[in-house]
């Protein structure tokens, strides 16, 4: 965060240190740490770290299913 | 990176692939649009329809900025931007957009003064830096944007700025949703809602979708799985009978909306009465022009504006891509006349169009399948 600058916050885009303004993020500022989202310059909502968790797992789940589907498949012996 | 990788694995894909196939029911078609531009890049840039039963078609909708900028926008852009001392600023997709007097780039190579920035905060510092200059700022974009322009304009005013303006072309997206599901063109079974928008408006505007219309939607994020999800998750719906409004981007999208961008979208912009879209025509209450309070940086108050409507070229036939109603390579200009280095109609234009996406990652897959088995491509007269 930048204090002399209340608006800004640098950030890292992939290896890329920028400025960009959050100040569409004032009710509820970002932390250091904190992912967002940028579009055109500005912070345009903060990532969910618990949201991603949640939707990974769901994927996770799916995954395993399908890998025990697959193995199970692979013993199989349909004659 | 973060966030991303791991929405992008191929096993976890097939495995999405395998559930929405299970979901199919016998001899039914199901036809879903993506309504966001950004979704239709994802969706060929990682081949996603080659993962999905055939009955399943995914339709590319209307929300892509530069597509949807009318000709005549162009041209009106294009006449500010010849005005003495003027210096326009544009994000970099509107750079190629084909007005009926060539693109930005042509204008520019003429010496018309038309600048590129990544952000409309970026056309502040030329106007701080160019004193003796007026300095125009072409907004366009969907409420993803238009708190940007808004943030901009607020910025503007509170340094008492007197050479910035804006010529606004923001739209709004529900406009279009509800004028694509009262045409009677097209018959769809669900939406994948735009993410990014929504992380502006949140999740609420959709319900009349599912509401009045009686289709599932469900919010989307941008990485392959997220799209496999959202169409598993619309699957599900109509499976159990159900139409709602789900989010399945919620790492991102607060169901609410960012209730800062929206307060500032409104105190410096309004509805317009009615909007020209490219493709869709005059849409009422669809788009946003500068309040009257912040006059003193309004464009098209500062300026004569033409206003003439253009029609499109004849062999453009983007209006039919951007409601859905034709492939890209359905259009006979495609890959021959039109291509991105020589667009004729935007949808050629920026990444986020239908007919670029499908040009450059040459995903055609279902065309070749669809030619090979002598059922032709083209489905319309
Ligand atoms: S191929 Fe070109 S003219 Fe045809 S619909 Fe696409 S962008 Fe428009």
């Amino acid at each position: 965060m930048m204090p002399e600058h209340p608006d800004l916050a640098k950030v890292d885009v992939s290896g890329v240190r920028r400025v960009i303004n959050v100040g569409l993020l004032s009710d509820s500022p970002p932390q250091p740490g904190e992912w967002v989202l940028i579009h055109v310059g500005f912070a345009l909502s903060k990532i969910d770290e618990e949201e991603a968790a949640a939707a990974l797992q769901f994927l996770e789940g799916i995954g395993q299913a399908y890998a025990d589907e697959l193995a199970a498949l692979a013993e199989s012996r349909i004659e | 990176m973060r966030f991303v990788d791991e929405f992008r694995d191929a096993e976890k894909a097939h495995a999405l692939a395998a559930k929405i196939a299970a979901l199919c029911e016998p001899g039914r078609q199901y036809k879903f649009m993506e309504v966001c531009g950004g979704h239709t890049h994802t969706i060929y840039k990682h081949g996603l329809e080659d993962y999905l039963p055939e009955t399943i078609t995914l339709v590319h909708g209307p929300g892509c900025p530069v597509c949807v900028i009318p000709m005549g926008r162009v041209d009106d852009a294009m006449h500010l931007a010849a005005q003495p001392d003027v210096i326009m600023t544009s994000f970099g997709d509107m750079m190629r957009v084909p007005g009926s007097e060539g693109s930005f780039f042509d204008a520019k190579a003429r010496g018309t003064d038309i600048r590129m920035v990544y952000s409309p905060l970026d056309s502040l510092k030329i106007a701080r830096a160019n004193p003796d200059k007026r300095v125009v700022f072409m907004a366009i974009g969907f409420e993803t944007t238009a708190p940007s322009t808004a943030m901009t304009l607020l910025r503007a005013a509170a340094e008492g700025l007197r050479n910035f303006s804006v010529f606004c072309n923001h739209v709004t997206i529900i406009p279009a949703i509800k004028a694509i599901l009262d045409s009677p063109d097209l018959r769809l079974d669900g939406f994948i809602g735009p993410g990014h928008v929504s992380t502006v408006i949140g999740c609420r505007p959709y319900e009349f979708i599912a509401r009045d219309y009686d289709r599932p939607v469900v919010v989307a994020g941008f990485e392959p799985l997220d799209i496999l999800q959202s169409i598993y998750m619309l699957m599900l719906q109509l499976a159990e009978g159900r139409s709602q409004v789900e989010n399945q981007y919620s790492r991102v999208v607060p169901w609410n909306g960012n209730l800062v961008a929206l307060k500032a979208i409104s105190q410096t912009m309004e509805l317009r009465p009615y909007f020209e879209w490219r493709g869709l025509g005059f849409i009422s209450h669809s788009a946003l022009r500068v309040r009257d309070s912040y006059a003193a940086f309004d464009g098209e108050r500062l300026f004569e504006v033409p206003g003439v409507r253009v029609a499109d070229p004849k062999a453009c036939q983007c209006g039919e891509v951007l409601k859905g109603v034709l492939k890209p390579w359905e259009c006979k200009v495609f890959g021959t006349a039109c291509t991105p280095e020589t667009p004729i109609g935007t949808c050629m234009v920026s990444p986020e169009g239908a007919c670029a996406a499908y040009y450059n990652y040459g995903r055609m897959h279902r065309q070749r399948v669809a030619e090979a088995a002598g059922t032709g491509g083209v489905t319309h007269p």
